[in-house]
């Protein structure tokens, strides 16, 4: 996504029709408009239970000495962490993409994978080995090391279909290197990165696994506390809905910075190999920061997990239900990230190619679903369940899955949304001039356009979908474990030696998607391959 | 354009393959109807509940479906769940939970003869459900950092300043309200707040979100002392090794307030359509068998019914002295929870 200043126009050419024109997409807007009505029932849920606590007893909740506590903590640590996450999410995209990097294929590999070590593994691990990793430079620490791949992926994927051209326009009128990344490089991927940081606050707002065992209070771990001790579902909600406002906030103000920029970008002739910056004496230091951040944030928890199974010794590895655990966990994070892919194209071409104010409010508000807790969404759609479907479908896999897909959908769309405002609209009206109908000429031509960013978003939903737990336990069907409910088990036991194996078939289990992801970039010359 | 082809006809492909996924993963999980099949909904140990069903599934025929999560969070999804709720029997580590259930008319009547096996003080009040194993608040310290002699022997010196810094505590635990709802029926409301606000100052930064972190805290040396229920320590010895523990355990002096038993129960919900296989679970959760199964499990939680008695290394639960506050008595915890905001912990 570029901004308006730096983009020539050396493509949009002839083929550009202004949206004014166009007939309205009734088919996407029916499409968009049931994904945004499916990700805004859990909200409905909300509105209905806070009602039902009774204003005053919200009132009370919400204006007690704890929560001053509790938004300074919450706003705190979410600015401090989005910040850091997009700069150390950029800078290791920039290295992965855009520089001869040495073993770039394996750094693509294993920057990805600690995003979906789950939460709880990598706070036990770090509160394990240091008790300076607690409250808030703890969660800090840990939050950054778990979050900074959200930024990374759309970045990296943006920058792999960003236009060459431009970095070298900028550098022969005599712009240094610096500037020429600041000015030209950043700019280029700033869609990508304020999306990506969207996605860390939202998550922030909604983490509590890495929280409750870091002993940092947010709105979020307050919500759990009072499901825990009140059993009071209400009350929650009522909770649940200051996330929801500050997550709008959170929102507005990525659309402010977001700014009026343009997203579409150059024709088709500029998408050529990019020559990739040669690093020389930077290369080192480069290497050995990236060494660091992966060491820090893959190599302690998996040392700590490696460390409780020896201390577990081998009796604990329980070889059936492990396999049949990760079997089950790859299949519903599977099926899920597909399913969320698909109906984020929709939501994406909306929002970028129909860029009406209806569009992209339909697109905002999709977002929103993040930043409420997996436990609140799962009770929502239990409640819906029962209202209105008698209870049928009620803790199948089909249930899971598409609560998993609701859970993290705005993890698909920022990837599919970068991608579809990178592929050049007039190519696929090209291909409907000569005679292609709409769905075969976005088949051929735009789908190849936007696969980077389709795996890309494929990829963070089925890591995500992999560790989440809050809500699988309440509606995977009973007697089925995953990976991360078995790990749950034993961990609340304190049986860890049992429970390490499981984090390390996760963390396995991560690299499969974080490979191909990689390996799909890699096989890509540039982003060349589907143009005439 | 060419290369776009094969592309796009994988991509077909691939959504033909997802649509008969979705199709696959939607029939494959109709509910069974059959009545010798029944559901629980478990928030108690996962592998000693574990045990427990698979006896009762070779004893009896019935097939039992486990689903475990946090008892709070199944009592939550139960209330959601309504008459539709798949659950068949509710198995939580605290009485709070059950109580709250009760209160919501969500609770069958226990078979009389089941309950006859228990000590009626550790049943439901009104019989709705049946208590199955207990545990005692104790103190968790660690030798090298506070002596025995130097251990307050009522939980109402832990708000004595010179304990500051010296104290953990997991407000946020279903164990520990039981202990602020006995200090507050021992010495009234705003006597406890007063003892909470204390206790706050004392712990400081040491307030954990679970008894499992106090335990291992205390014993890694990180804090001197906390308020845990016996069986994390004994749990966390049979993980790391007896030679790797650098603590024990110290009781309240007899009937102080703060020597709280919990009791961890069973019920029927009244949605069940099994019945009769469901009270058959409870019967045997408080069988000879069943209380024999938790007293050699890893658990290491006190049987309570058909006089069993612990086969662990504890002090036998027939020579405690614990508090006389009653199931009744701690209710659902509500007026805890309260005390707890008040004082800033929650």
């Amino acid at each position: 996504m570029t901004a308006t200043g730096i983009i020539a126009a050396p493509g949009a050419g002839p083929a550009m029709v202004p949206a004014r024109r166009r007939p309205r997409p009734w088919l996407l807007l029916g499409g968009g408009g049931a994904v945004a009505a499916v990700l805004l029932a859990p909200l409905a849920f909300l509105l209905v239970e806070a009602a039902g606590s009774g204003v005053g007893t919200v009132a009370h909740l919400v204006w007690r000495p704890l929560t001053a506590t509790l938004l300074w903590n919450t706003v705190s640590l979410t600015a401090v962490v989005t910040a850091l996450c997009a700069v150390i999410g950029t800078l290791t995209a920039w290295c992965v993409e855009c520089t001869d990097l040495r073993a770039r294929r394996l750094w693509a590999v294993l920057l990805v994978i600690p995003f979906a070590i789950p939460d709880f593994v990598v706070s036990f691990g770090w509160a394990s080995i240091s008790t300076w990793v607690q409250g808030f430079q703890g969660a800090v620490l840990v939050m950054t090391l778990a979050l900074y791949p959200l930024v990374h992926l759309p970045v990296a994927a943006s920058l792999r279909s960003a236009d060459p051209g431009l970095e070298e326009a900028a550098r022969s009128l005599g712009l240094g290197r610096a500037r020429t990344f600041l000015r030209v490089t950043v700019a280029q991927a700033r869609g990508a990165i304020l999306g990506g940081c969207i996605l860390v606050a939202l998550v922030i707002l909604a983490e509590y696994g890495a929280f409750e065992i870091l002993g940092y209070q947010t709105f979020t771990t307050e919500i759990f506390t009072e499901f825990q001790v009140s059993f009071n579902v209400s009350t929650a909600c009522a909770l649940s809905l200051v996330l929801v406002l500050l997550s709008c906030v959170i929102l507005g103000g990525e659309a402010a910075a977001r700014g009026g920029g343009r997203a579409e970008r150059g024709g088709a002739q500029a998408q050529r190999p990019a020559r990739r910056h040669r690093l020389g004496r930077a290369a080192p230091p480069l290497q050995l920061g990236l060494g660091i951040l992966v060491g820090l944030a893959l190599g302690v928890p998996v040392a700590s997990s490696l460390y409780w199974m020896a201390e577990g010794g081998a009796a604990s590895i329980g070889g059936v239900s492990i396999l049949d655990a990760g079997w089950h966990t790859a299949l519903y994070s599977g099926v899920a990230a597909a399913l969320a892919t698909l109906l984020a194209l929709p939501v994406a071409l909306l929002a970028v190619r129909h860029a009406g104010r209806g569009g992209r409010l339909l697109e905002r508000s999709t977002y929103l679903v993040l930043a409420m807790p997996g436990l609140v969404i799962a009770l929502a759609i239990s409640y819906f369940a029962e209202r209105y479907a008698g209870g049928y479908g009620y803790q199948t896999a089909g249930l899971l899955v598409a609560a998993y897909a609701i859970l993290f959908f705005p993890l698909a769309l920022v990837g599919v949304r970068a991608s579809v405002a990178h592929a050049p609209r007039g190519l696929e009206e090209a291909a409907r001039s000569l005679g292609r109908r709409p769905l075969e000429a976005f088949l051929r031509v735009t789908l190849p356009l936007i696969g980077p960013g389709l795996t890309a978003s494929f990829c963070l939903v089925f890591l995500a979908c992999a560790t989440e737990l809050t809500a699988t336990l309440v509606l995977v069907p009973t007697g089925v474990q995953t990976l991360a409910t078995q790990f749950w088990a034993y961990q609340q036991n304190l049986s860890y030696g049992q429970a390490a194996p499981f984090a390390l078939v996760i963390i396995a289990i991560a690299a499969g998607p974080s490979y191909v992801l990689a390996r799909y970039f890699d096989r890509l010359p540039g982003r060349a391959a589907a143009a005439p | 354009m060419t290369a776009a082809h094969p592309r796009s006809s994988a991509a077909r492909r691939g959504a033909l393959g997802v649509v008969l996924t979705a199709t696959w993963l939607l029939a494959g999980c109709g509910g069974s109807g059959s009545s010798q099949s029944i559901t629980l909904y478990n928030g108690q140990h996962v592998q000693t509940t574990q045990s427990l069903v698979s006896a009762f599934e070779r004893a009896t025929g019935i097939t039992v479906n486990v689903r475990s999560d946090d008892e709070d969070t199944l009592a939550d999804q139960i209330v959601t769940e309504g008459s539709h709720s798949p659950a068949d029997v509710v198995f939580t580590e605290n009485s709070p939970a059950l109580e709250y259930l009760q209160s919501k008319d969500l609770l069958a009547a226990v078979d009389p003869t089941t309950l006859a096996g228990t000590p009626s003080r550790y049943d439901s009040p009104q019989g709705d459900w049946v208590g199955v194993s207990a545990r005692v608040s104790v103190l968790v310290y660690n030798p090298a950092l506070i002596a025995a002699s130097g251990l307050p022997t009522s939980v109402l010196q832990l708000a004595d300043p010179r304990y500051r810094g010296e104290l953990a505590i997991a407000p946020g635990e279903t164990d520990f309200q039981p202990i602020v709802t006995s200090v507050e029926r021992a010495d009234g409301t705003s006597a406890a707040l007063t003892w909470l606000q204390g206790i706050s100052s004392n712990a400081g930064s040491h307030v954990y979100p679970d008894n499992e972190t106090i335990t291992d805290e205390v014993n890694r040396g990180e804090v001197a002392f906390g308020v845990v229920n016996q069986y994390y320590w004994y749990r966390l010895r049979a993980e790391i090794g007896a030679s790797a523990m650098h603590s024990e355990i110290a009781y309240f002096a007899p009937e102080d307030p703060g020597y709280v038993v919990d009791v961890s129960g069973a019920a029927v919900l009244r949605s069940s359509t099994h019945q009769a296989a469901a009270q058959r679970f409870l019967a045997f959760l408080a069988s000879a068998q069943g209380q024999e199964i938790i007293a050699h499990s890893t658990s290491f939680e006190y049987p309570i019914a058909s006089a069993v008695t612990s086969a662990q290394p504890e002090t036998p639960f027939s020579s405690l002295q614990p508090n006389p506050i009653t199931i009744a008595e701690l209710g659902d915890g509500s007026a805890a929870i309260s005390l707890l905001q008040q004082a800033g912990l929650l």
